[in-house]
């Protein structure tokens, strides 16, 4: 509105906005979890960075302070071999992390130039990519991710090529869509006689204006991603203990809960949901879908 | 109606042949020696020789799978290596356990979500509205194993409210009559009411962690759906015609919201089945989940096989099924017209 109805501004020339105008308020009072979800990530990834510099080493071992209750000393207690559950959740933070974001983005990357494929080309090669990504789908994605780890061997590379895997198919298809009306407008065609080879039309002038609900879809590919990995290593799937990552500390820290310990599984499994939840904060709130 | 169905039938085994393609290609390259594990480590290399010629393990990979495949057809998903018994067999035995905890999952996912996703609608853009879509939030962000474990140490251990994760029953107690599979209608049908009671209470944390994490997209997709109903314009007529709120929310937001809610169910539904293996593992579920989870631990190829196959499978029936159950919600749609929910 406010744009709108400034001088020496035609309405004309207003571009249009998803949020119909309201872009004169801050994003805090438009978006509020969205930017509830920045800041969230802003402290993991903090703690990502710099935290492993200054808690103690996550490995240590310290019997004779084994499981101890939150204290000052550590914010999280002791696990039941004396290692500061804290600075274990901090170097966790790191990895999980990374392999979220990096599994998203190696998905995006991988799904998009299959889906701008499908959808630009259409005809047989649209039908064998969709008949196969259907196939794919047709897994329940953690299956699948489980699967492949157990074929390509426990690494947390392997993990992360099984993860992005089980989520490439989501964007062929939100690509593959995009691109099938981008192809019929007008752009294209100006495209196709000024000369450009079809393949450069895909990916150079179709692609990044079918991107749009990848780029949405991918901050949400980043929290299940966290999940999936995290839940994998919690069957004992990919990363082993000793290694620091918030799965496998909830798996061991399972087996002090029976007698009371609650600390060793809830501070990592609580990171788990916090950092899914800040992903997802800012994915709904520009309008990521469900695929 | 007909050549419709039929259409879609054979796009569903088209779907299911390329499952099993995959599935089999995929096992073939996972590392280890099957024989070796129903074997035990310190079996003889004859010995080892004679079960691979038993389960086949020696023949081509071609004439494996073609082997395979026509036994599929029969129904027939081969031998575990690990147990020794039928794998449909096995499979079907446990099937009822997941289908069970997939169904109270679901219901109370559906009994949460919808009033929470209408109410959400109606009071747009208020603290409630937040408030549902932070609670949506918070259910697709859900690690299932770390609920399950919470509310297992809240209610069982600290509480004592509920029966401690060792399965379906107590393990003195002894299961009903099998009729449907589900010990909940099994012990109702025989007139044992505790006994039903009891299974309830097995039920309950495992069907409350999966249930929560299903409730989010239902919430979603309820709000969204009723939102755009609102805003139609028969809505506005109806406003405008002076029909009373409560009524336009229930009578025409809640019947249009209904197909986005089908489709949900049936996508959800599909991802229970094999999204359960980590709460099936934390709860001592004797399902297929935990079969499949214990399969892969000792690389048994056609029990996992056979999981995934079957897995597959129930989803796309499940879609067919949806499909139908749309015509009939909807009366303006005719088959063969997907709905884009």
């Amino acid at each position: 509105m406010a744009a709108e109805s400034m001088p020496g501004r035609s309405r004309r020339f207003v571009p249009p906005r998803i949020d119909g105008g309201a872009e004169a308020l801050p994003l805090a009072s438009r978006k509020p979890l969205a930017v509830v979800g920045m800041a969230i990530l802003a402290v993991y990834i903090l703690l990502a960075a710099v935290g492993p510099f200054f808690v103690a080493d996550p490995v240590a071992t310290d019997p004779v302070n084994a499981l101890l209750p939150p204290s000052f000393d550590h914010p999280m207690g002791t696990d039941n071999f004396g290692r500061d559950v804290f600075a274990r959740a901090v170097h966790s933070a790191r990895l999980d992390l990374t392999l979220g974001i990096a599994i998203a983005m190696c998905a995006m990357v991988i799904g998009s130039a299959i889906g701008v494929v499908a959808g630009y080309w259409g005809g047989a090669v649209d039908e064998t990519l969709m008949r196969f990504t259907d196939i794919v789908l047709a897994f329940p994605g953690f299956v699948l991710a489980l699967i492949l780890v157990a074929v390509l061997g426990n690494s947390t590379l392997n993990v992360g090529v099984a993860v992005t895997a089980a989520f490439v198919p989501y964007f062929i298809r939100l690509t593959r869509a995009q691109a099938l009306s981008e192809r019929e407008l007008e752009y294209v065609d100006g495209a196709k006689l000024a000369g450009n080879r079809s393949a450069r039309v895909a990916f150079i002038h179709v692609l990044p204006n079918s991107l749009q609900p990848s780029l949405v879809t991918a901050t949400l590919v980043a929290g299940w991603a966290i999940l999936t990995v995290s839940g994998l290593a919690f069957l004992g799937v990919g990363i082993k203990p000793p290694t620091a990552e918030w799965g496998v500390m909830v798996s061991e820290g399972a087996r002090d809960i029976d007698a009371g310990h609650w600390w060793t599984s809830f501070f990592p499994g609580g990171m788990i949901v916090l950092a899914a939840m800040a992903f997802h904060f800012i994915g709904d709130e520009f309008g990521g879908r469900e695929a | 109606m007909w050549s419709y169905l039929g259409r879609r039938l054979l796009v569903s085994v088209v779907t299911v042949a390329g499952i099993v393609v995959v599935v089999f290609f995929i096992m073939r390259i996972l590392p280890g020696d099957a024989a070796a594990v129903r074997a035990g480590p310190y079996a003889s290399e004859e010995k080892l020789e004679q079960i691979r010629e038993q389960f086949g393990l020696s023949d081509p990979v071609p004439t494996q799978f073609v082997n395979y495949v026509r036994d599929a057809v029969r129904g027939d998903l081969g031998t575990s290596i690990r147990t020794g018994g039928k794998v449909t067999e096995e499979l079907l035995i446990r099937l009822p356990a997941s289908l069970e905890l997939a169904f109270y999952a679901v219901l109370l996912a559906v009994l949460a979500g919808v009033p929470v996703g209408i109410v959400a609608a109606a009071r747009r853009d208020t603290w409630i509205d937040r408030a549902a879509r932070v609670v949506a939030v918070l259910g697709s962000s859900m690690a299932f194993f770390w609920l399950g474990l919470m509310l297992t140490f809240l209610f069982f251990f600290r509480l004592g409210w509920f029966p401690g994760p060792v399965g379906r029953l107590a393990i003195t107690t002894e299961p009903p009559e099998t009729i449907t599979g589900f010990f909940t209608v099994d012990a109702a049908l025989a007139g044992n009411w505790a006994l039903m009671w009891e299974a309830f209470t097995y039920l309950a944390l495992p069907a409350v962690t999966v249930g929560f994490v299903l409730s989010a997209p239902i919430i979603k997709i309820v709000r969204s759906s009723m939102i755009e109903t609102l805003d139609s314009e028969y809505v506005r007529t109806a406003r405008a015609l002076g029909v009373p709120h409560r009524e336009v929310l229930f009578r025409d937001g809640f019947r249009n919201a209904l197909i986005p809610v089908t489709t949900a169910i049936g996508i959800i539904f599909g991802y229970m089945l094999g999204g359960n293996i980590i709460v099936e593992l934390i709860f001592a579920w004797p399902g297929v989940g935990r079969y499949a989870y214990e399969a892969l631990r000792v690389n048994d190829l056609e029990a996992l096989q056979g999981f995934v196959i079957v897995v597959g499978l129930l989803y796309i029936v499940l879609n067919v099924v949806i499909d139908f159950v749309y015509s009939w919600i909807d009366p303006r749609i005719k088959l063969g017209q997907r709905v884009v929910a």
